[in-house]
């Protein structure tokens, strides 16, 4: 007998999106209240988890074609190079700077802070660790 | 008076988790068991919401949202495993 999951597939297709986004809250969330790369980062893989459990590894493997392996290599390469940029700057490593009158196209006047950059590597280390754990337990048959 | 309504609740909430976990413990069945545990897991959105009135904080809304995803993806991924036996399948046919 057939299973037909087809309740779960189009709860699945809607729920995701809804929990992704709700991790990029979090993430740019996390200067001022709580959140931040880290919860950001395991709800990602949290929707993803969700895309496996509905549909399968080959799919999944199709919708993001990327190894999650040189994710966990890029976030810790930007968490690093956010650092460098204190050296360059003749300021300890790991010195942070801060733009308060930065203008963005579409957003405007903004602020911006290096440290989202250190959180932004911290989020894509968190996806890839916890992506090539789930996948390499689940690919084993 | 806001303040005892408020603690009430979270007595009665507290009162139903408690029969959960005896549904968790006792429960004949595995699914009972599941069922029980998505429903502590409802229960505990309840408290959190309850708690950070009582605490008058917007600290804790975020962790509602959280405690509701996880208690559906882990429910999901228990209910696959009892009825497929594997959580995560490789290459799956009919689609």
């Amino acid at each position: 007998m057939k299973i037909n999951n087809l309740v779960l597939q189009t709860v699945t297709k809607i729920i995701v999106f809804l929990i992704f986004l709700y991790s990029v809250d979090l993430f740019f969330a996390g200067h001022y209240t709580p959140g931040g790369g880290f919860v950001g980062g395991l709800m990602t893989s949290g929707a993803i988890v969700l895309l496996l459990l509905a549909y399968d590894l080959k799919t999944v493997r199709k919708i993001f074609p990327v190894n999650f392996i040189y994710v966990t290599a890029l976030g810790l390469f930007i968490s690093f190079s956010t650092g460098m940029i204190g050296i360059f700057a003749d300021k300890p490593f790991l010195t942070h700077f801060f733009h308060k009158h930065v203008h963005l196209p579409i957003i405007g006047e903004t602020s911006l802070h290096t440290a989202a950059l250190f959180d932004l590597g911290v989020f894509l280390v968190v996806v890839g660790v916890t992506m090539t754990i789930i996948q390499t337990i689940g690919e084993d048959d | 008076m806001f303040q005892l309504i408020m603690n009430a609740s979270l007595l009665i909430v507290s009162i139903s988790t408690i029969i959960f976990i005896y549904r968790v413990i006792k429960g004949p069945t595995t699914p009972d068991r599941v069922v029980a545990l998505d429903a502590i897991g409802i229960n505990l959105v309840a408290i959190t919401a309850i708690l950070s009135v009582v605490l008058n904080t917007s600290a804790f809304l975020e962790v509602i949202l959280l405690i509701g995803i996880l208690a559906f993806i882990g429910t999901i991924a228990f209910s696959k495993y009892l009825e497929k036996g594997v959580i995560i399948d490789h290459d799956n046919d009919n689609n």
